[in-house]
């Protein structure tokens, strides 16, 4: 064996890599069950990724009152406490990304569908008018005055534009996945505390090594992480597999028509399969801040793209495919950084991507959510 | 039909343009013309938001003490400030730079405040003849493009550099891993820190400042063995690689340049942060007592980095104004024959636009703050 740097750290680096995989492959998720369902590329999930990560951030400084240092230390927490506290988070981080999710379907996505109702249409009018209202006066409390006045109208047009039944082109869909991501990210960016810093998690887990193998300190955060994402990833498989919701998916998935006449309420799948998207990313962000203790208004936005590669990767609308991808991808970056250095990373992880899109145009397990067995 | 409608849109945003271009040449016409003070600005250009946005924040401040106490003591000539927000992007700041540009009341800038968007619009504000006093862009080639526009408040990365090596060296470090962000000031400064180290140095290569997961240089780091760490970069980066070289077991001493100095360093990094050294070649903010009581006055807080340059720069944009300089180009003549003693240092350029000053200081983070003790390094 050659005495290289990939060599000597080896399992270090392959640790390491398969965390950072893990937060992909759940991320990844999100991408390839909306795509599977809707042949549609979500982009805006990268941002409900980041709602995660400030759900957790929230959760953990707000309504568990944790302080970000204690003493001049981390504010470690231990035993029951430990566990009670990231159980909390966890499901915090789950469930407002869930929301976001079925929100941003609600706003972003539904109308274009031609199934736009009184919900959609009033956050939209709001919105609209609200950056309107941006041209004239640069003043929240004036402009939310503004928002509101300029709903009514609004909303009753969008609600005659967004005729019944119409579909709007998919290119459409495309361009409000964009605007939604960008919207969302710019937003915390202008409007949260920190505007565009970085914000940082308060760091309860000690980052202690758990046991040492072939010669690598495995730390417990990265046992958390791997073991979480796979935890998570069962669950949700077992769901989409033996649940009646879960057929419905399937089906849609598989012919989104046929499963209509056949009685499945299209519009309901769609948006538990947004939710489901959305619970992942919000898994997944509470991992990332507990292993990165950080995050920020465009955070999503680098993840959001390596996810999307890893669930091209593996297989878009697979979901093993999703796991696969992003493992591979958090491996090949770290050999990648230790083979060639690490401003090479982005560069190696993207050609592997392009010379596996050569051999495999449909990825490594080949697209399907309802084609073949999940 | 369609053709005749794209033609009349067309003529219609020419004739709007055009309105446009008569109102502005009346503008700076009246401005020109006035002995007064109307009109007349000051900008700050830099990053107010964003990665690095409170060093910006500091510049600020310091100009808008220096403007505030300028008002203050003559009422007859009230300078106004604009703002300029580049994120310190280098994609954002030229089309900020044609704005001040654009914009005849601006007399001088104050900024740019990073080196990398200084290098993207430097150019075209020495085509346009706008005089600027950088109080932080301390990239070394800045000052080799012959600029006649550019000054900086401090001395640059090509004394910065040495003085942190020669730190580093004085504290017995034999192997130091070099790190940079590969921006055009951090990779300056760590190649230049690299150079004078010599043998000494262990080449790292760069990292991304927005990425989160830096475990494969945490991981490099520990399989060097080094016992000291340079990087180059700004201070949210720093905060990260440090807590996550500590997860990681690797307790090499960590050194930094000037872009680092921030308190944010210490909140991202936490008790990680504890005992880095920080160079610079900015002054200690207690070095004039005058200064530090003004600005404590008017802000409720101590000065931070680059806050006491911002009021030098700032000062000396003043005065050519109070001595009746009421374009750039006169603005520019008064700054180059300018010699007094500001806060920090001695403020007289040569004709590169350095300033005559050199002095390189080291500081520390103790008990989670930013501690000057350490002094001067050379």
């Amino acid at each position: 064996m050659p005495d290289w740097l990939i060599v000597r750290t080896f399992w270090d680096l392959t640790v390491t890599g398969l965390a950072l995989g893990s937060i992909y492959a759940l991320v990844a998720l999100g991408y390839t069950l909306v795509y599977g369902v809707l042949r549609l590329i979500n982009f805006a999930h990268s941002e409900i990724f980041m709602v995660g990560t400030f759900s957790a951030l929230i959760a953990s400084t707000q309504l568990l009152n944790i302080p970000m240092l204690e003493d001049g230390n981390y504010p470690y927490r231990t035993g029951g406490t430990l566990v009670l506290f990231l159980v909390f988070i966890l499901f915090a981080a789950m469930f407002i990304s869930g929301v976001g999710a079925v929100a941003l379907e609600r706003i972003a996505y539904r109308p274009l569908r031609g199934n736009g109702d009184a919900f959609g249409a009033i956050v939209l009018a709001f919105l609209t008018s609200f950056v309107i209202g941006l041209i004239f006066v640069n003043e929240t409390k004036a402009n939310l005055i503004i928002a509101c006045v300029g709903t009514a109208p609004i909303s009753y047009s969008y609600l005659r534009f967004f005729k019944k039944g119409k579909k709007a082109p998919r290119l459409a869909f495309l361009i409000s996945a964009i605007g939604a991501s960008t919207a969302i990210a710019e937003a915390v960016g202008i409007w949260g505390p920190n505007r565009r810093e970085q914000y940082q998690t308060p760091r309860i887990l000690e980052k202690k090594v758990l046991f040492n193998a072939l010669g690598t300190d495995v730390r417990v955060d990265y046992v958390i992480v791997i073991v979480g994402a796979l935890l998570m990833m069962t669950a949700l498989t077992l769901f989409v597999n033996k649940t009646k919701l879960g057929r419905g998916v399937r089906a849609v998935a598989q012919d989104a028509e046929t499963a209509r006449i056949l009685g499945v309420n299209v519009d309901l799948i769609i948006v538990v399969t947004f939710a489901l998207g959305g619970v992942m990313a919000g898994g997944a962000a509470m991992l990332f801040t507990m292993v990165y203790d950080q995050s920020r208004f465009n955070i999503g936005f680098i993840l959001g793209v390596k996810s999307f590669t890893a669930a091209v990767l593996g297989g878009i609308g697979n979901l093993k495919g999703a796991l696969l991808g992003g493992f591979m991808l958090g491996l090949v970056e770290n050999y990648g950084s230790a083979l060639f250095g690490g401003q090479w990373k982005d560069v190696i992880a993207f050609v592997v991507l392009l010379v596996v899109l050569m051999v495999r145009p449909t990825g490594i397990l080949g697209e399907s959510l309802g084609r073949a067995r999940v | 039909m369609k053709k005749s409608r794209i033609a009349r849109a067309s003529a219609l945003i020419i004739g709007l343009s055009l309105v446009g271009v008569a109102c502005g040449s009346d503008d700076s016409a009246s401005d020109g013309a006035a002995a007064s003070c109307e009109g007349v600005k000051i900008a700050f250009f830099g990053a107010l938001t964003g990665e690095a946005g409170n060093l910006g924040v500091n510049i600020k401040k310091g100009l808008d003490l220096a403007v505030a106490e300028f008002n203050e003591a003559n009422a007859d000539c009230q300078v106004g400030i604009e703002a300029y927000d580049s994120q310190g992007d280098p994609d954002q700041a030229p089309a900020l730079a044609d704005k001040a540009i654009a914009d005849a009341g601006v007399l001088g800038i104050v900024g740019p405040a990073f080196s990398g968007e200084s290098k993207a619009v430097n150019g075209k504000f020495d085509e346009a003849g706008l005089p600027i006093i950088t109080p932080s862009a301390t990239n070394a080639d800045l000052s080799k493009n012959g600029w006649k526009i550019f000054h900086r408040a401090l001395a640059g990365d090509d004394k910065q550099g040495p003085g942190l090596a020669s730190k580093i060296t004085a504290d017995g470090k034999m192997k130091v891993g070099v790190l940079d962000d590969a921006s055009e000031y951090g990779k300056g400064l760590a190649d230049i820190v690299q150079t004078s180290l010599g043998d000494k140095a262990v080449e790292m290569n760069s990292l991304d400042p927005e990425s989160a997961d830096y475990s494969a240089v945490v991981t490099a780091a520990k399989d060097a063995g080094i016992d000291a760490l340079f990087f180059g970069g700004y201070y949210a980066a720093a905060g990260k690689l440090a807590k996550q070289l500590r997860d990681g077991g690797v307790d090499a001493q960590l050194y930094f340049g000037d872009g680092v100095l921030d308190k944010g360093y210490i909140e991202a990094g936490g008790p990680a942060a504890e005992g880095s050294i920080i160079g610079c070649t900015c002054a200690p903010f207690d070095s004039n007592a005058t200064f530090l009581a003004a600005f404590q006055a008017k802000f409720n807080e101590d000065p931070a980095t680059y806050g006491a340059e911002a009021y030098d720069a700032a000062t000396v944009f003043l005065a050519a104004i109070k001595s009746g300089a009421r374009d750039r180009a006169s603005v520019l003549a008064f700054i180059k024959a300018y010699d007094a003693p500001g806060v920090t240092k001695q403020l007289k350029w040569d004709e590169t636009g350095e300033v005559v000053g050199t002095a390189v200081y080291a500081y520390t983070i103790k008990d989670g703050k930013i501690d000057g003790s350490l002094g001067l390094i050379k």
